[in-house]
This record gives C-alpha cells, sequence and structure tokens, in this order.
C-alpha cells in the first residue's frame, strides 16, 4: 500500500464547495420536461378524424375510441375520439407515430395531481387540461413513417399514346403493386360509411393482402354488382375521405377494386359468388338497363324473383356504356359485370322503350313491382343564340356515336363547352377522334365537378383549357362545316351569402373564335314523357327528379325509382346503391305487403 | 439432511466437506431480495461458518414478468415498446437487438444514418451504465461519496437522452427500420460539454476509488476468476476482459458502425474485483471518446428511417436468426423466430447476466467473507431483470 493511495482519497474535498447539481428546493424550481419529452397526449379534435389508429397500435389496450358529446359522426369522421387511460399507458407514443390525420402528440408535461383516480382517463383535447396549448413534447418526425405514405403509382399510357387510340389508359397493378397498396390501408372503415354502396373495403383490401381475390370478389359482390366498372370509372368518394390521404396519398381503392376483378376469370363466377334463392313467383319490371336497374336486378333475383328489364337501347349498361368512353372503362369489362347478372336469368329486352312499345301503366298492372332508373339523358341547353346551328353538337351523342361505331364528323377543330365529365370525355374522344380542342368553361379550374384526374390527363393530351369564358352566341349559321362562337370573360364574384364565387361576362372583353364543332356538354336532364300524367301527378317530382321515400319507394306502392334521375349526386355508385337499396324495399315489400 | 453441493464444472474443484447444519458451526443467511448489496432482485442463499462463506446458492424468480411469451401475442412494432424493460439499466441493447434482428428476417436495410445514431446510443447507454456501476462499486465497498458523482454525471446523460428520445430511460428510440428522430438542433454541443465533465469526474473517481488504499485493500484479490473458468462458464465482457481475453464483440464482429470507429479492446491480467472495476473505468474513457468520434464523423443529414410496411399488419416471412452486442456485460443476444404471421413465433433473450450472477456467482462466493459479498456481486455486473425475460 502507498503513501500515494493514502491521500488520493482526500480529493473528494476539492467538490465540497462545488454548487449542487440539483434544482432548487426553496422555492421549489420546476424542470419542464424536455421538448421532445413523452408527456401527457393532446390531440387537435378538429383535425383528427376518428380513425382509430391509435386505438390499433396502442399495446396496452390503454386507447378507447368513444362518442364525445357535440361531436356528430359525419362524411370522414367517425365522430369518435381517443380517451386515454393513464393507468394503461405506457408512454411509447406509438399513436402519435401512427396518427393519420397528424392531430395527435404528446406534451412535454409529466406531473399532474388529482385525488380522484378516475380523471386520469379522459378524451385528450376534449377536456381543459393544464398543459392545453403547450407546443412542447414529443411530435412524430416528418420524415418517419409507420405506413407508407405515398401510392404505388398507376401505371398509365403515356399522353401521346394514349391520345392515338382508345386503348384504356390505366394498366392495371401488379400483383406486387396491388399488395404493397393493399398494406397500406390503416382498416378503419371511414370509407365504408362514405361509400354510397358501403362496400367493405378495408375487408376486401384485407384480402389482397392474403392473395384470396375470390375472397374479395365475393366481399365486393355483397354491395355492388359492378366491380369491374367501379374499379375503373368509380367517383371514389372513398378516397377523397381516407384518412391515410390526409398526410399523404390515399389508398387507391378504386385500383385494388379492378386488381380484384382482374385476378378471377368470369368462368369462375358462378362456382364463388351466390347463387339464386328457389323462385319466388313475383314479377318485377325494371326499366333501364343502367347501373341502377341491373344493380336492382341482380339483388332482387338472387332472392328468387322473376326480374325483366326493358332497355331502349340495343345494349345494356346506360350511361355507362354509351357515356364513358372506352378508354376509361373497355366494353370487355362492363360486359363481365352484366353477364354474370344476366347469367342469373335476369332477362333484358332490348330495343324496348317504355311509353313506346308498352305502355308505363300496363307494367304497374302486370308485374308486382316496378323499379324505374331511366337515368338523365336529355342534354341541358346552352340557352344561347345560334344553338341550334349544324354545327353545334351536344357530347352525350358524340360520346354516343363514338360508342356506337360512328363517326361523329367533328372536323379537325373543336370547342368543348362545360366542365364536368362529360366534357372531359368529349374532350378527350375528340382528341383522339383527330381534332385540335379547347375546352371553355364558365368558372375556374378549381372549380370544375370533373373527376381532377380526367382534367389532368385531358391537359397532358393537349386539350386546352380556357377558364372563366361564357359562351354568348353561335355565328355563322349560313355555313354548314364551321360555327363562329362569339365568348366572353368572365370575372368571378365572390357569394356574399359565403355560397361558391359567380362568374359575371365581361361584356367589354368578347372573343370570336372559329371551330368545325362545338360541343355542348353543360349537363343532362332526364325525359319522364312515357309516364302518363294521371300516374305523375300523383308522383313527386321536382326538376325532372323523382323524390322518393325510404326504399327508393314512391307513393305508389309498386313503384321504385333510382339512380341519376332519383338521386342528387349522379353517380354510377349512387345508382348502383339505389338499385340494391331498391332491391331490399322491393322483396321487404313484395314479402311483408310493408311500405318503407 | 441436506445433500452436499456438487458444483457441475468441467474444472477440476475440490470437492466440499458435507455441511452439517445441525452441528451448530454453520449459519444460513438469505441477503436478497430485498438488499441493497444485491443487484436488483435475486437473492444469495449463503452458507456462512464463523463470517465465512461455505456454500452460495442463488435464486431468481422474484422478476419474472415474461416478457419472451408476452411478445407472441404482441405486434412486431409493439414488442418495440416492450424489449426496453428487459433489463432496467441499458435497455438500447434491448432496443438495438430486436429492432436488428426484425429487419435481418423481414429484408429490410437500414440506412447509414440510422446506424450512426444507433451506435452512438449504444455508447451513451453503455456510458450511463458503467456511470451507475461505478457508483455501486464504490457504495458497496463503503465509498458513498463517489456514487453521488457519477450518479449526477449519469443523469446528464440521462437529459441528453431525454431531449434526443424523448424518455429517460425507456427511449423507445431505436424502432424496426432505424430510429425515431435525429439530434435537436445544440444537442451535440451539449454532449460534448457533457463529455467533457464526465471525463474530468471520472479521473477524479480514479483518484477517490481506484487509488483509494482501502478500496484496493478489499478489491484486490476478491472473486478471482481463473482464465480457464472463462470458457466452461461462458464468462464474457469485461469479467473476460480482466481475465487477459482480449474478446469485445464490437472489434471480432464488428456491427453498425463499429468497424469505422478506433478503439483498442482492454485486457487486464490479475482478473478479481479490482481489475475487473479498472477494465470497467478504461471502458467508460474508452467509451466517451467513442462517442466524440461518432459525434464528429456522423452524417448530419439523409434518411433515418427505411422504407416501412404499414406496421399495423405487417408480416414477417418464415425465419430465424440470433443477433449480437457487446454490452456493458459483455454478449447480449436476441434469438428471434418468425413463422410468417403478424407475430413472432419466439423471442430468447440472451443476457450475459443469466451466467455471471448464477453460475459464476455461486462458485466464487465460497471462501469469502460475508462483508465482501455484495462487493464480489456488484464486481460481476449482473442485472437480475435481463436473467428472468
Amino acid at each position: 500500500m502507498s503513501l500515494k493511495d493514502l491521500i488520493s482519497p482526500f480529493f473528494v474535498w476539492q467538490r465540497a464547495f462545488e454548487k449542487p447539481y440539483t434544482v432548487g428546493l426553496k422555492p421549489i424550481v420546476e424542470r419542464p420536461g424536455a421538448p421532445a419529452y413523452r408527456g401527457f397526449h393532446i390531440n387537435m379534435s378538429d383535425d383528427c378524424v376518428g380513425c382509430g389508429s391509435c386505438f390499433t397500435i396502442c399495446q396496452n389496450h390503454a386507447i378507447d375510441m368513444v362518442k364525445v358529446d357535440g361531436l356528430e359522426a359525419h362524411g370522414g369522421d367517425s365522430g369518435l375520439r381517443p380517451r386515454f387511460d393513464y393507468g394503461r399507458c405506457c408512454w411509447c407514443g406509438l399513436c402519435v407515430d401512427i396518427c393519420t390525420a397528424g392531430s395527435l402528440r404528446m406534451t412535454n408535461e409529466y406531473a399532474w395531481f388529482t385525488t380522484n383516480p378516475d380523471d386520469f382517463r379522459f378524451v385528450a383535447g376534449m377536456e381543459n387540461k393544464s398543459w392545453d396549448g403547450r407546443t412542447g413534447g414529443y411530435h412524430r418526425h416528418p420524415d418517419y413513417h409507420l405506413f407508407p405514405p405515398k401510392r404505388i403509382e398507376m401505371e398509365m399510357l403515356a399522353p401521346e399514346e394514349s391520345v392515338a387510340s382508345f386503348t384504356e389508359v390505366a394498366k392495371g397493378y401488379t400483383e406486387e403493386q396491388a399488395k404493397l397498396e393493399a398494406d397500406r390501408c390503416v382498416e378503419c372503415g371511414i370509407c365504408v360509411a362514405t361509400c354510397p354502396a358501403h362496400m367493405d373495403v378495408p375487408d376486401y383490401i384485407h384480402s389482397i393482402r392474403d392473395g384470396d381475390y375470390e375472397k374479395g370478389l365475393q366481399l365486393m359482390y355483397r354491395t355492388n354488382p359492378f366491380p369491374a366498372t367501379c374499379g375503373r370509372i368509380c367517383t371514389r368518394r372513398c378516397e377523397s375521405v381516407c384518412p391515410v390521404g390526409i398526410q399523404g396519398e390515399p389508398v387507391a381503392i378504386r385500383w385494388l377494386k379492378r386488381f380484384i376483378v382482374d385476378q378471377v376469370a368470369e368462368a369462375d363466377y358462378a362456382r364463388i359468388l351466390p347463387n339464386v334463392e328457389a323462385d319466388t313467383g313475383k314479377r318485377i319490371a325494371i326499366v333501364g338497363a343502367g347501373p341502377g336497374g341491373l344493380s336492382a336486378a341482380y339483388y332482387l333475383r338472387l332472392k328468387g324473383h322473376a326480374v325483366e328489364v326493358f332497355e331502349s337501347q340495343a345494349q345494356a349498361g346506360g350511361m355507362l356504356r354509351y357515356g364513358v368512353p372506352s378508354y376509361r372503362l373497355p366494353d370487355p369489362a362492363l360486359d363481365k359485370d352484366i353477364e354474370h347478372i344476366r347469367s342469373l336469368g335476369v332477362e333484358i329486352h332490348f330495343n324496348h322503350s317504355i311509353g313506346r312499345d308498352t305502355a308505363f301503366s300496363d307494367l304497374l298492372d302486370n308485374y308486382d313491382a316496378v323499379f324505374v332508373s331511366t337515368g338523365l339523358n336529355v342534354p341541358s341547353q346552352m340557352r344561347i343564340q345560334g344553338e341550334d346551328h349544324p354545327r353545334v353538337m351536344d357530347g352525350l351523342k358524340l360520346l354516343d356515336d363514338v360508342a356506337n361505331g360512328k363517326d361523329p364528323q367533328i372536323g379537325t377543330s373543336v370547342a368543348v363547352i362545360g366542365g364536368g365529365n362529360v366534357a372531359m370525355d368529349a374532350a378527350r374522344v375528340s382528341r383522339r377522334l383527330g381534332a385540335e380542342v379547347t375546352v371553355l368553361y364558365r368558372r375556374r379550374i378549381e372549380d370544375m365537378p370533373a373527376d381532377t384526374e380526367e382534367i389532368h390527363e385531358a391537359q397532358a393530351e393537349g386539350c386546352i383549357f380556357v377558364t372563366q369564358a361564357i359562351p354568348v352566341e353561335a355565328l355563322n349559321a349560313a355555313q354548314s362545316d364551321q360555327v363562329t362562337l362569339k365568348w366572353g370573360e368572365a370575372e368571378m364574384l365572390q357569394d356574399p351569402k359565403g355560397g361558391r364565387p359567380r362568374p359575371v361576362l365581361q361584356e367589354e372583353r368578347m372573343h370570336l373564335d372559329t371551330f368545325d364543332t362545338v360541343v355542348s356538354a353543360i349537363g343532362q336532364g332526364s325525359n319522364l314523357d312515357y309516364i302518363p300524367t294521371e300516374i305523375s301527378d300523383q308522383l313527386q317530382i321536382k326538376w325532372g327528379k323523382f323524390i322518393p321515400g325510404d326504399y327508393q319507394q314512391m307513393v305508389l306502392n309498386k313503384l321504385f325509382v333510382g339512380g341519376d334521375v332519383a338521386n342528387a349526386t349522379a353517380d354510377a355508385i349512387s345508382a348502383i346503391e339505389d338499385g340494391h337499396h331498391a332491391a331490399r324495399g322491393i322483396h321487404r315489400f313484395l314479402d311483408t305487403g310493408q311500405r318503407g | 439432511m441436506p445433500q452436499p453441493p456438487t458444483h457441475s464444472s468441467s474444472l477440476d474443484m475440490a470437492q466440499p466437506e458435507p455441511i452439517d447444519l445441525s452441528s451448530g458451526k454453520y449459519v444460513k443467511l438469505w441477503q436478497g431480495p430485498q438488499h441493497p448489496g444485491i443487484t436488483g432482485n435475486m437473492s444469495l442463499e449463503l452458507t456462512l461458518c464463523g463470517d465465512e462463506i461455505v456454500e452460495c446458492k442463488t435464486h431468481v424468480g422474484y422478476l419474472h414478468r415474461g416478457f419472451e411469451k408476452f411478445m407472441e401475442r404482441r405486434t412486431y412494432i409493439q414488442n418495440f415498446t416492450v424489449v426496453c424493460r428487459i433489463a432496467v439499466p441499458e435497455p438500447t441493447f434491448n432496443e438495438y437487438l430486436y429492432s436488428a434482428a426484425i429487419e435481418e428476417l423481414a429484408g429490410i436495410e437500414v440506412p447509414e444514418r440510422a446506424n450512426w445514431l444507433r451506435a452512438l446510443n449504444l455508447e451513451m447507454m453503455r456510458l450511463a451504465s458503467f456511470l451507475m456501476w461505478t457508483g455501486g462499486m464504490s457504495g458497496a465497498f463503503g465509498l458513498y461519496t463517489v456514487p453521488n458523482w457519477t450518479l449526477t454525471y449519469r443523469d446528464y446523460i440521462l437529459d441528453l437522452f431525454e431531449e434526443l428520445t424523448g424518455a429517460r430511460i425507456y427511449h423507445m428510440y431505436i424502432v424496426p427500420g432505424g430510429v425515431r428522430n435525429v439530434l435537436p438542433d445544440g444537442w451535440k454541443a451539449r454532449a460534448l460539454e457533457i463529455l467533457k465533465g464526465t471525463e474530468k469526474m471520472m479521473r477524479e473517481v480514479d483518484r477517490v476509488m481506484m487509488n483509494n488504499a482501502v478500496f484496493k485493500a478489499r478489491s484486490k484479490g476478491l472473486g478471482l476468476i481463473p482464465p480457464d473458468m472463462v470458457d466452461p462458464y461462458g464468462i464474457v465482457g469485461p469479467n473476460a476482459r480482466a481475465a487477459g481475453f482480449k474478446r469485445d464483440l464490437r472489434k471480432d464482429e464488428p456491427y453498425l458502425v463499429y468497424d469505422q470507429l478506433d478503439f483498442e479492446v482492454v485486457t487486464a491480467t490479475a482478473s478479481d474485483a479490482y481489475e475487473r472495476a479498472w477494465v470497467r473505468q478504461q471502458e467508460i474513457f474508452q467509451c466517451i471518446n467513442l462517442i466524440r468520434q461518432m459525434l464528429e464523423r456522423m452524417p448530419d443529414s439523409g434518411p433515418f428511417q427505411a422504407q416501412m410496411p404499414n406496421v399495423l399488419h405487417w408480416k414477417i416471412p418464415p425465419g430465424e436468426t440470433y443477433l449480437k452486442a457487446e454490452c456493458t456485460r459483455g454478449e447480449y443476444g436476441y434469438y428471434v423466430v418468425t413463422d410468417g404471421s403478424e407475430y413472432v413465433r419466439r423471442v430468447h433473450v440472451r443476457g450475459p447476466s443469466y451466467t455471471h450472477a448464477i453460475a459464476v456467482m455461486e462458485r466464487l462466493a465460497v471462501g469469502t467473507n460475508i462483508a465482501d459479498i455484495a462487493g464480489l456481486m456488484v464486481s460481476l455486473h449482473t442485472y437480475p431483470p435481463e436473467i428472468e425475460r
């Protein structure tokens, strides 16, 4: 033992006069948690959509999704909010990491005292707490993700290629792509609530992850007999509310639906899908073989009713066949859906017009129930001078001609008036027919009712967009091969009531442009002339549309209606749901005699 | 009549005299599970003759939480919040090994920056753990000033952890796929300041503890591990290095960024409690040096997380792996089996304390003095939570 070893320990004294390391006790100095500290939660309730991903990931079951007073479920919001049980929480912060809306974070508050243990269970962000308004605490780093925020891009034909033919533009997912995209779903079910047909979206997406496409098909047919169609052209409100899209891109639900259908051969449908129940002896007439009529036909036939569909055109599909160009919805896809419905024994009378070939009242007399879904097929008028010019054509006719293989003879320069899907379709079809296309729309691009994707594709394919342009007059009536369009620029005027801005024509800024054809595509109305007035007088009809009661039933007990002619949204998926819903109503009515 | 103790070692050991408790010559004494001289919740069943220990049996079971089984019912992402609890003073090694094993089985490549941040975390954890151990070691020999210093500096390191990870103990920072965050602004400068203070403090500890006549007198020659005991008993880490074995996984089988760092394996020869303490002292300085190297050389930009699947329904193909890392006590290992489902089939955690605190302790305790048993146990640096997963 050395002398050094005896003396050396006395160095402890050199620290005797140092300031203490600990925080002050008198008065007590409170030390806040570090800026990234994982303390009590805060949930920005206005941003939260109640998807429940926090609830799913919590390994302690410390989170319950609960109903909160004053908060109602609505499109894109389940109306539920996470309630935290701090007796169970382990402060891992996975709930913050997985939060799709980015509304949930943790504060750096770690100390809170209360005498009531129940206080430690509360809906974060909905009850006032001392740490409300604090900015410190754990946030998810923007570059850190627990699910892929970007969607798997759908491979599309290049614009220069797509514009040259009517080949389908979207190529469809490969199996690998579909599985990767299906993986992004958080299975919250907000899409189910939003889909007009309430399709089992999370479940059929799950079936893709499992590689069980037959199960996926079964799930889809429970609510929608047009999956091949909707997998291509659905307005996909589901995607607009998908929580994954709040901070990233929504799950490509439509493309996944298409993927499932594309995996199953039509020949296997009969084996996979439900078969017809025993004959009930009831007969049902359906007017219009569009998505609404055929959806009703499918579900009624499954229940064992005899179904006859009356279609004025030569083929089934309605607007899907004659209004949607084949580069978006190829005929084989539509036929796949329709053929399965027909294979169950649904009888379709083609080229059979109610009112002309059969009286409407005969239907009511001879059948146990009638479902009417005749759609909107009368183009709206622009109400401008010279509208009857031979070179002014309506969009629906253009699409109809092309679908029927006729040459609409539009020439080489075309103006399309309108901003809806029909306008986009007319513009893109005109491009494919070799014309230079100018789209004139009275409002701004962001106001266009058309699908954004269609707008982008139309632009990519070389359609020129002129917005805030109001057509005033079609001139040059004497000339039969060209038309001069007089149009004026518009200013957007804010609506003092807070509605959407209104375009106001600027009289001093007029233009004259000459085209081979002007295509008017500003909307469609219905034609209900086939209903005799003594019947229609009894029905509730407003602006050419039926106003149905519960189960799509009208005042006349036997009469059910649906589709574009009976709803405000006028899209395929709503028509399909109307048909399904009416089928439930009709079955119930025939079974029990009860009204909806 | 109790059976005489038998040792299952292959070493040449003298067969001890049968112990006749009824002779009045012996005293049975339980040390632990609640005892400051026990490192955590376990206990030693000691048989004393006078104040000399003639037999030691180790008992565990006070801390069993069933983590391995528990993990079989949790998804892969949920388990990452569980593993840190397996070794309380060193959660980070569990986080790293679990994540790395899962990544290997799932075929995920972790970005370079995340590897640096992971290694930085592991070394900070090592430093914090060694500082706590230093306090425990000196405390076990009656030097109560040193724990005050070292635990203070450990707390400063926990402050750094808090800033970086959001928590002081259960950091949950190393996550399958990468890490959860990057260094906050000004963190490096604060870390360097704390390292400077720690280094200065450790030099004083060197004077007050390592060059202390009392400490030397009591720890030298205590708990001698002969080199031929190392392999049969599975002794690893500083306990093996103090016996002259130049073994360190960071050098022998480099993982993360250790092959890019400059350091030498510390070894000693005497293999007693004092030398083991000395090896750990040197490794604290080595650790400070490694952290400084990393802070200087780690990339400041770039991704820190691999592209991850949706963890809510993450399935991993069937496979198995054993990954290991050098923790403060030696080889820490994770054996993970997956079966293609969303849940892990089996996890086995290999903590070095399993051998050190059970078999080695039973052997080394015999012949020591009751007063030194706490110091002996601390000198093996054992953490009972990792014995009972």
